[in-house]
């Protein structure tokens, strides 16, 4: 389902019709991809669009679409979770910038996304309320953290959701559940009011079943917000057929890369080659050692971020008989494992004596991989690997061993920690009819040459 | 005491740092657009999403802030660095929202400077600072007596601050106390902070150690939290006796964290280093980091007030004791006017005024002056100029003009304070004092030559004329009459 059918739909039965057929999907969802529907506030937004579109007066670019949020992004009408007993019954007092832009072009929040919790995890497993099963086969996972918003998408319940991305957790869901996952420029889109993972990589964008919706989402949602000071303008995002000089990065196969999926790429090169499109091999000799650099930055910032679920002000609070007590027994009940896991090796990488080793470490490979893109990028217009290294695993078969759950992660990070615009666009299918999807990488700001080039793609797929 | 020889604690020789935090006087918070100033308001209502840490929520700098602490930078004499960066300084506490205090450590906005101290002795001495940073308040945490629960308030949590932090470089609870002093001096007068004491607008840090003449420095205390002067000598010298007595005693110093009681004017042991919290400092990725151009520093400088060196160097010319200008210094209406009547109405005005205005202020007569204006004070000098009110009537006369208002002519006539002038009848007073039997030897003293006995008489006069006659005219007439 496309925004277009959805605006199609709209103009054919009006705004209040598509969303009350949009809250029904949602409430029969069988996936567990939705927590919470927004019903009230969603008519009466409803309503609104209507009585504008009857006076014939402009109810906005995405007047009337029916949309669901990731529930780390803070919304009216409903509890903002981030999938965590720790905010289980939180109810926002004011709502992110990216909902009140979508807001302000007519579209319309229906409800929420399931995620891992506090967006801590790449397959929606680690979510307190449960996990999100893949779109084509209920025993695997929905991959995450954005699995909910990825498979709501899928399922055809809305034709857009948001996620957010700080290591792939836009990007890797939509490869395992066959949509279109855009992690926009680092700062292009406002982190007002997103439940803080990472600070250095945390960016919004959208899950959709085609580039060009994803392009429309990103039209809306981005640009300088004066509540984020990390924000910034992007390139403007015209669509261009422009033939590309496409570097495929050699550090995306070898070991730990599923057969199908380098079976996928390598059909995708082929398809961009017989497209007219140059297509050669770039080296990017840091790009596996992103994935350690990710575990250290990601986790130290992660853990400064949730310093503020201590129980005092909101959230989860157990009593205790000093305030240490309390501290201890409110985030004990509030995190689940993985999160204490990140907050752990967080303060440990922080911590006096540990922090060159590891954290000043770190930073200086960012730097290198920084580096190793600009210098691909001076080559090439885009980059290209696959977007995981596997497609949907099963559920459970990787839950108890977190570094096989984390390499799940090792084809998006990199990008994540250079903020360039990244995108995953669907490819294929494994013979079992798995999706595949392909990621495409561009300078920061240019995701007008990301999307220019995942919509050529598309096309040939 | 007698059992202590003074010659084993002179072997000890103090050594004193000072970090002092003060909140600039911006409109609405560091990062927050809620406003700052939460004086007289009730708990926990100059705050928004941002100063609670609700989830979701970003830090935006605020540019003014900036802006102060840069100017804050210069009135220490101190560099501005180009590039400056925030950090993240963690530890759990109810009144940290955001379990981290946005703060800057590596990279501070302001760089090394130097403050220059006068003490009681007249001499001067430098105090190194090593550097300036900016960082957000805390909220305020209280402990109702008896209850079973503590009350947090974050109307200050995000005030804006800047923690100017001194090198090891006093050594004595004077120095410490008049370097407390001229901090206080430079940043009113420079205009960054409100500088109310009683609410904490500038709160001290004392670190203290001991060390004998020649070793290395000693063991240091941190005594936090000092909100005024005396408290900050006070707590310096109970350290300094303190931790002289632990060494004389062969006993070790404890690297902590100490607190001060006012009531019993000690300090006492808070946290030691074991129990010490590892902050974790690390980049805030929420903030950008501040680039600051020649342009913008220059623009600053442009706006920088009259800091107290201009009024000392004015004040010279008045030939001013030390502590007169002190005094005036302490209080800016004050120093400003005497400033104003220097330029006015010249230097014996001037002079005349900071005398009046130095000795109101060590008397603590006048608790509110804000009726006082350099008006008033021309006025009373010119009085005197014509010997209409002597010396001592003219401060009489100020102070009422201060309390009650009122014209000082209108109040000197009123309290019958003007002296008289009139020849003729200060004549007839020195008549009569002349005349009395009692004063006969004094009067024939000075027809002998024994000059020095005028003198007396003309204090009998002023005495009989309850202290109205103008001396000089009362001396000429005697004078007349007797030789």
């Amino acid at each position: 389902m496309t925004i277009a059918e959805i605006q199609a739909r709209v103009k054919e039965v009006g705004a209040r019709k598509v969303v009350e057929e949009a809250i029904t999907r949602a409430r029969a969802d069988a996936k567990h991809a939705v927590l919470e529907v927004i019903e009230t506030r969603a008519l009466k937004r409803a309503d609104e669009v209507d009585a504008k579109l009857q006076k014939g007066e402009n109810a906005g670019r995405l007047a009337g679409v029916p949309f669901l949020a990731k529930d780390n992004i803070l919304t009216f009408d409903s509890k903002t979770t981030a999938s965590s007993h720790m905010l289980e019954n939180f109810e926002a007092p004011y709502q992110a910038t990216v909902i009140e832009k979508l807001e302000a072009e007519g579209a319309i929040c229906v409800g929420k996304t399931n995620l891992d919790a506090f967006a801590h995890g790449g397959s929606t497993e680690n979510s307190y309320f449960g996990p999100t099963k893949n779109t084509y086969d209920d025993e695997r996972v929905a991959g995450g953290s954005s699995g909910g918003s990825a498979v709501a998408v899928a399922t055809g319940i809305v034709p857009f959701a948001l996620g957010s991305d700080t290591g792939g957790s836009i990007r890797q869901p939509a490869s395992y559940n066959g949509v279109v996952g855009l992690k926009p420029t680092y700062g292009s889109v406002s982190r007002y009011g997103v439940v803080a993972m990472a600070s250095s990589t945390d960016v919004v964008g959208p899950i959709t079943t085609s580039v060009e919706d994803a392009r429309l989402v990103l039209d809306v949602i981005k640009g300088v917000d004066e509540r984020d000071g990390t924000t910034i303008e992007i390139e403007p995002l015209l669509s261009t057929d422009k033939k590309l000089k496409i570097g495929v990065i050699r550090q995306c196969f070898g070991e730990g890369v599923d057969e199908s999926v380098v079976r996928t790429t390598n059909e995708t090169i082929e398809k961009l080659k017989a497209a007219g499109h140059t297509v050669d091999e770039v080296d990017l000799p840091t790009f596996r050692h992103a994935l350690a650099v990710y575990y250290i930055v990601v986790p130290a910032e992660l853990t400064s971020n949730l310093a503020r679920y201590d129980g005092i002000k909101y959230g989860t609070q157990k009593d205790g008989a000093d305030l240490t007590t309390v501290y201890e027994a409110s985030r004990s009940a509030g995190f689940m494992d993985e999160n204490k896991r990140r907050i752990l090796i967080g303060n440990y990488v922080l911590s006096s004596g540990y922090y060159d080793a590891y954290y000043r470490k770190a930073q200086t490979v960012r730097t290198l991989i920084i580096n190793e893109f600009n210098k691909a990028f001076s080559e090439h217009d885009i980059l290209l690997s696959p977007t995981a290294p596997t497609p949907a695993f099963k559920l459970g078969e990787n839950t108890g061993d977190p570094l096989q759950m984390y390499l799940a992660d090792m084809m998006t990070v990199p990008a994540s920690l250079a903020g360039v615009s990244a995108i995953s666009v669907p490819a294929g299918t494994t013979e079992t009819g798995l999706p595949v999807g392909v990621q495409l990488i561009a300078p920061m700001r240019q995701d007008s040459v990301v999307l220019s080039a995942a919509q050529q793609l598309e096309a040939l797929c | 005491m007698s059992d202590q020889p003074t010659a084993s604690r002179q072997k000890y020789i103090p050594t004193i740092g000072i970090e002092c935090h003060v909140q600039l006087k911006t409109k609405t918070k560091l990062f927050s657009g809620a406003n700052n100033d939460a004086r007289e308001a009730e708990p926990n209502t100059t705050v928004s999403p941002i100063c609670f840490g609700l989830p979701g929520t970003l830090p935006v700098l605020n540019k003014e802030a900036v802006r102060l602490a840069v100017r804050a930078g210069l009135a220490l004499g101190a560099s501005i660095n180009r590039v400056s960066r925030f950090e993240r300084k963690h530890y759990f506490y109810p009144d940290l929202p955001k379990g981290y205090q946005i703060s800057q450590l590596a990279e501070p906005t302001v760089g090394p400077g130097v403050v220059t101290i006068r003490l009681g002795d007249g001499s001067e001495k430098s105090v190194r600072i090593h550097h300036a940073h900016i960082e957000e308040d805390a909220g305020k945490l209280t402990h109702p007596s008896g209850a079973d629960y503590s009350l947090v308030d974050l109307n200050r949590a995000g005030t804006p601050l800047i923690e100017i932090v001194s090198e090891p470089d006093m050594h004595s609870s004077e120095e410490a106390k008049v370097y407390a002093q001229e901090l206080y001096l430079l940043m009113t007068y420079a205009g960054v902070t409100h500088g109310d004491l009683y609410h904490g607008n500038m709160r001290f840090d004392v670190n203290v150690s001991v060390a004998k003449e020649g070793e290395p420095l000693g063991t240091r205390t941190e005594t936090k939290n000092l909100n005024s002067f005396k408290a900050v000598e006070r707590a310096v010298e109970f350290e300094i006796a303190r931790q002289t007595k632990l060494l004389e005693k062969g006993e070790k110093i404890v690297q902590e964290t100490r607190g001060w009681n006012e009531d019993r004017q000690q300090t006492f042991s808070q946290r030691s280093k074991e129990n010490a919290h590892d902050y974790r400092y690390f980049p805030d990725a929420d903030l950008p980091p501040i680039y600051l151009d020649d342009a913008f520093v220059d623009e600053v400088r442009s706006e920088l007030p009259a800091l107290p060196g201009v009024y000392r160097a004015a004040f010279k010319e008045l030939g001013l004791d030390g502590s007169v200008v002190q005094s005036l210094l302490a209080r800016r209406t004050y120093a400003d006017m005497i400033l104003d009547l220097q330029q006015v109405h010249g230097k014996q005005t001037a002079t005349r005024a900071a005398h009046w205005l130095s000795s109101v202020v060590s008397d603590e007569v006048l608790v509110d002056t804000s009726s006082l204006t350099t008006e008033t004070l021309a006025e009373l000098s010119a009085m005197v100029e014509v010997n209409e009110l002597s010396s001592t009537a003219a401060k009489e006369v100020l102070v009422e003009v201060v309390e009650h208002g009122g014209s000082p002519r209108a109040i000197a006539e009123q309290k019958n304070l003007l002296q008289v002038s009139d020849e003729g009848a200060v004549a007839s007073v020195v008549d009569e004092v002349l005349a009395n039997p009692a004063n006969a030897k004094a009067v024939s003293d000075v027809k002998a030559g024994n000059d020095k006995v005028i003198g007396f008489l003309v204090g009998q006069v002023m005495k009989k004329s309850a202290g109205k006659a103008n001396p000089a005219l009362t001396q000429k007439i005697i004078r007349e009459k007797l030789i």
